[in-house]
């Protein structure tokens, strides 16, 4: 009773609107990480984080090493991709990735030698502290460095200096909210020091002063973990830094980054806006880890922590795992060898995306890969019943949308309208969905809204393009024809010139005469202009409607 | 009596000062143009492909505009562009009879191409790149799929083919239940009892 009491009461003081407290399984909370053996093909496709893709800079049959880049960046938001180990390109062809489209995109396979001959042509940075940010802002973007709680944004574009938005607090989301999932868990508890260098090393970086690591109470020895590291690390810091490690209760989607900031600033990022322009960045604890292997020890990123689990998988635990590993094998190694009658998710169970088969590799965005027998999931699709107006939705819904109206929407084409409701405020947290009891897949409406809008949103574009591109094309044709009207006005005025000086010359007034002068004076310059224009046949138009046109005009 | 002479005087100097207003208004705020053919257009896809029957999304506009053409000319634009269009005309939707399949690109086989320019110069859209006696090739994020190309090639050497589809711009489909089919179905009723 006062234990209730008292969670409420705290629960009231620091928190976000709306949320749920799933049953949180985390089943693999006491493993400790594994490390997933070698494959017989890494598979990289060449567009693991949001951005552009990558274009590749191998060729079948080249040898890389491990660390070595094998696909370049291509414009801003986009880093590059590195060989997981050292051995032979065997082929670079399409292949499917974990998107739920089931859809493929081109990949570099990657034979392994079995050496792991490392690349070094990064050298370890350790003074972090002496070089300038901006240098070390493009070590991480070589090191193809992007968020590795789930969204792969590229790190490097967060962690710019500015002055116009000076960031004052940075904040470390340990967080880990979604069910199952305990990679960053035992990466707190196993890498402890790592991360936080990575702090340090971002807060160098973006000039903040302050660092708070934010964990959820389910993970007490991780926090304890943290603390006691930040206490015999604390002597190395700059005597102003000021990191903290805070305690939240747990509550779905906490993890979020906006719904972080707001619990533990106070402050809300306005929609549309980044958390910079509010004077706070937040990483993930994966992603700090990544960047002091980045700078410390010059190491690209071509490994992340996985969790395996689900009702499914017999040996259930967290791995270290290549990128570029199939995930067939990597089930494998927990037991799981046919996946019949199985549901398998990349991610977690609540934002996760349906794989179509495990024949897809690992690739940035993999956090958690869950197999779950069919039975126990919900089958939502198939008995969706009218809404109730119960409510639940708006009241867990952590953006304060109205998720029942929203779904409505959507459902019958109203895009402009659901737009005008902030649809694209949604975080796709799927609280509403959890929630409902008519079992309205009611983020599924969402997504389906989000992806129509864009797809009107690019024919637009695209209709605007072609019209502009069409216009451009008729005062072009428009233009071309006067010039050549004018040209031939000035050729034909020169040739009646000269005509009525022969004419003077001569003396003689013979009509006749004259208008046939002038037919074959007017010929000629059109003949020869044709004989030019042989091998240019641009367009051009023809004696006879040349001839046509002169007597329009 | 003179009550009479008051008022038609004064209704009379009304009259003329808003007379005035009016011209004066006429003038400056004029509209240059058709706003309802530009409105028609901003809703045609802008292929133009001439499927119409008219040289161009804008001429089909403005014949719409002017009640020339029908509402259901668009081939590309389909049904939902006919059924904005016939909302803004405040016509009664007609259905369209050759709808567009899919999103189509034109593809030049290069060793074929002799280079003689007359694709290059039917593409409305300045979609195909090419010089005189050099291989041209089709620019395909512009390409429009119209097929104005494809009948000047004196070698026959250009291919429509159905536009690939980018893994960015996929987008989910409509969750496959029960409920969702019967939005599809009312709106299906929706327009037929309102044509």
């Amino acid at each position: 009773m006062l234990h209730t009491l008292l969670k409420s009461i705290q629960k009231s003081t620091r928190t976000f609107s709306g949320g749920i407290d799933p049953e949180m399984a985390k089943i693999t909370a006491t493993t400790t990480i594994a490390t997933s053996m070698q494959p017989q093909l890494y598979i990289l496709p060449i567009k693991q984080h949001i951005g552009e893709a990558c274009e590749p800079i191998v060729s079948v049959g080249d040898h890389v090493k491990w660390g070595q880049k094998i696909a370049k960046s291509q414009g801003y938001v986009s880093v590059p991709i590195h060989s997981p180990t050292s051995g032979k390109v065997v082929k670079i062809e399409e292949h499917a990735t974990p998107h739920p489209s089931g859809m493929g995109l081109p990949s570099i396979f990657i034979e392994p030698d079995g050496k792991d001959t490392r690349d070094k042509s990064l050298k370890p940075i350790k003074a972090y502290r002496d070089i300038d940010p901006t240098e070390l802002r493009e070590r991480l973007r070589l090191c193809g460095i992007a968020g590795l709680g789930g969204a792969v944004f590229p790190t490097f574009i967060k962690l710019l200096k500015d002055n116009r938005n000076p960031i004052e607090t940075l904040i470390l989301n340990g967080i880990e909210c979604e069910p199952y999932l305990t990679n960053d868990h035992r990466l707190m508890i196993e890498k402890a020091k790592e991360i936080i260098i990575g702090i340090d090393i971002i807060m160098h970086m973006v000039g903040a002063k302050k660092a708070i690591i934010a964990i959820e109470d389910n993970k007490p020895n991780a926090l304890e973990m943290m603390q006691e590291t930040l206490e015999i690390l604390s002597g190395n810091f700059p005597d102003n830094t000021q990191i903290e490690v805070c305690q939240l209760p747990t509550r779905y989607p906490q993890g979020s980054e906006k719904q972080l900031i707001e619990v533990l600033t106070g402050k809300q990022v306005p929609a549309g806006k980044l958390p910079m322009h509010i004077g706070v960045i937040c990483q993930n604890v994966g992603t700090s880890k990544a960047i002091h292997d980045a700078i410390i020890k010059g190491h690209p990123l071509t490994e992340r922590i996985v969790t395996v689990s689900g009702d499914a998988v017999p040996r259930p635990g967290n791995m270290k795992v290549r990128l570029g590993t199939p995930m067939r094998f990597v089930f494998a190694q927990h037991g799981l060898e046919t996946f019949d009658d199985i549901h398998l998710l990349h991610g977690g169970p609540m934002m996760g995306e349906k794989l179509k088969n495990a024949d897809v590799p690992v690739v940035k965005s993999t956090n958690g890969l869950l197999a779950m027998h069919s039975a126990s999931m919900k089958e939502a699709h198939k008995s969706e019943q009218p809404c109730i107006r119960c409510g639940h939705c708006g009241v867990v819904c952590p953006v304060s949308l109205v998720p029942n109206l929203l779904a409505d929407q959507c459902r019958n084409k109203q895009f402009e309208k659901a737009e005008s409701y902030d649809l694209f405020d949604c975080i796709e947290c799927g609280a509403c969905s959890y929630v409902c009891p008519s079992n309205i897949p009611l983020v599924h409406y969402f997504r389906y809204g989000k992806g129509q809008l864009a797809q009107i949103g690019r024919e637009q574009n695209f209709a605007h393009a072609s019209k502009q591109r069409s216009e451009h094309r008729d005062d072009r044709i428009a233009r071309e024809k006067e010039e050549k009207a004018a040209k031939r006005r000035v050729v034909r005025e020169k040739h009646v010139a000269k005509a009525d000086d022969d004419k003077t010359s001569a003396g003689k007034p013979d009509h006749d005469k004259t208008a046939d002068h002038k037919a074959a004076d007017r010929k000629k310059p059109e003949t020869t202009d044709n004989t030019i224009q042989k091998d240019k046949p641009s367009p051009k138009s023809s004696p006879s409607k040349a001839a046509s046109d002169k007597a329009s005009s | 009596m003179t009550y009479l002479l008051v008022t038609t005087a004064a209704f009379g100097a009304f009259t003329l000062f808003f007379a005035v207003i009016l011209a004066i208004a006429g003038r400056v705020f004029k509209i240059e143009g058709n706003p309802i053919a530009d409105n028609i257009e901003s809703l045609l896809p802008q292929t133009q492909c001439g499927q119409c029957g008219f040289p161009g999304c804008k001429p089909y506009a403005g014949a719409v505009a002017s009640g020339e053409a029908e509402v259901n000319q668009c081939v590309p634009g389909g049904e939902r562009t006919m059924l904005q269009i016939a909302d803004l005309m405040g016509v009664e939707p007609k259905t369209v009879e050759d709808e567009a399949t899919a999103p189509m690109i034109a593809f030049v086989r290069e060793d074929e191409c002799i280079g003689c320019t007359l694709c290059i110069k039917a593409c409305p859209v300045d979609a195909i790149v090419g010089a005189p006696k050099q291989y041209h090739t089709v620019i395909t994020e512009h390409c429009t799929g119209c097929t104005l190309c494809v009948e000047p090639c004196p070698v026959d050497c250009i291919d429509m083919l159905i536009k690939p589809e980018l893994l960015e711009h996929w987008s989910w489909p409509l969750p496959d239940t029960h409920r969702a089919q019967l939005a599809i179905e009312r709106k299906g009723q929706h327009a037929s009892h309102t044509s």
